[in-house]
């Protein structure tokens, strides 16, 4: 029996940082609602990551439950951002978040 | 040394997918791309020993909510040109790369189902242990989840009727206009 062999953790967290940090240039540089609720998902995928890897450091539960909670909030997020996503839609006609860019009163 | 070598590969192949998501012109192939890079993380969850959670990964995100994606973009391409449409975005050339990424994460998954028990043994936390700090310590959480979840549903609920509605109000609105079209052709018979 070979000891199993663990996977860094500094690994997973880089890259755990480096799909947070596409996912942030996607929001910042995408101008299609779609894209950019993606490009959340791939932010929270990012720190789903890294709890998982951090819990799997010290072969604790805590990493996971916290994975289902931000599972969670995503489901909400999309739910949200998607009706919402609807709504631009039929108001303006188009999914470009410039054109949605004016407030109200 | 092997898991670390399955770790880096769909460590890459998350990395790749996710990039080309972010840069795709059209939703579509980003979602495409997207799917592959939860998935490459629901293997890395595995590889680090915490396979409840890469099952959560594929049924919840690359299933769930994913398709929640791709009902919307669906349905804001009905009518004429959508079909067209659908044809321009799902052309054969484009499948290749996206399913030569796939079969690399199935090369892995089929490895490590073949190979047994390889995976990390001591490091492994499983469903079990999970529900028992689920439902122990954080039980909180999990009345803090649920409260989200409705708040998302009322709220999906809201801003999706408004939409429903109008649709169904254009819909009552040409029934209406073909009902009084018939009446008058009746009445014209007569």
């Amino acid at each position: 029996m070979t000891e199993a062999v663990v996977i860094p953790m500094e690994h997973g967290l880089l890259l755990a940082a480096i799909l947070f940090s596409i996912g942030l240039g996607g929001v910042m540089v995408r101008r299609n609602i779609i894209l950019i609720l993606m490009s959340l998902e791939i932010m929270l995928n990012a720190c789903a990551l890294a709890f998982v890897v951090a819990g799997a450091r010290w072969a604790e539960a805590d990493g996971q439950i916290m994975f289902m909670l931000v599972l969670t909030i995503a489901a909400a997020e999309v739910a949200v951002g998607l009706g919402l996503l609807l709504q631009v839609h039929r108001r303006f006609g188009t999914l470009d978040i410039d054109r949605a860019n004016r407030m109200r009163g | 040394m092997l898991e670390l070598g399955l770790f880096y590969i769909a460590a890459s192949v998350a990395l790749i997918s996710t990039i080309l998501s972010v840069t795709r012109y059209n939703a579509t192939h980003a979602l495409i791309y997207l799917i592959i890079s939860l998935l490459g993380s629901a293997i890395i969850f595995y590889l680090v020993g915490a396979p409840f959670a890469a099952a959560l990964e594929i049924l919840i995100y690359a299933g769930a909510i994913m398709v929640l994606f791709v009902f919307v973009i669906m349905m804001l391409n009905l009518g004429a040109s959508g079909d067209n449409q659908e044809h321009r975005w799902l052309q054969p050339g484009m499948w290749i790369l996206p399913s030569m990424l796939c079969l690399v994460l199935l090369g892995e998954i089929t490895y490590i189902l073949s190979t047994g028990n390889h995976a990390l043994a001591g490091n492994v936390v499983g469903p079990k242990a999970v529900g028992i700090e689920l439902f122990g310590p954080y039980v909180l959480a999990v009345e803090i989840a649920s409260m989200l979840l409705l708040a998302g549903l009322v709220g999906a609920y809201q801003l999706g009727r408004r939409y429903m509605v109008d649709v169904r109000e254009d819909d009552d609105l040409e029934k209406e206009a073909d009902a009084d079209a018939d009446r008058d052709v009746e009445g014209d018979a007569v």
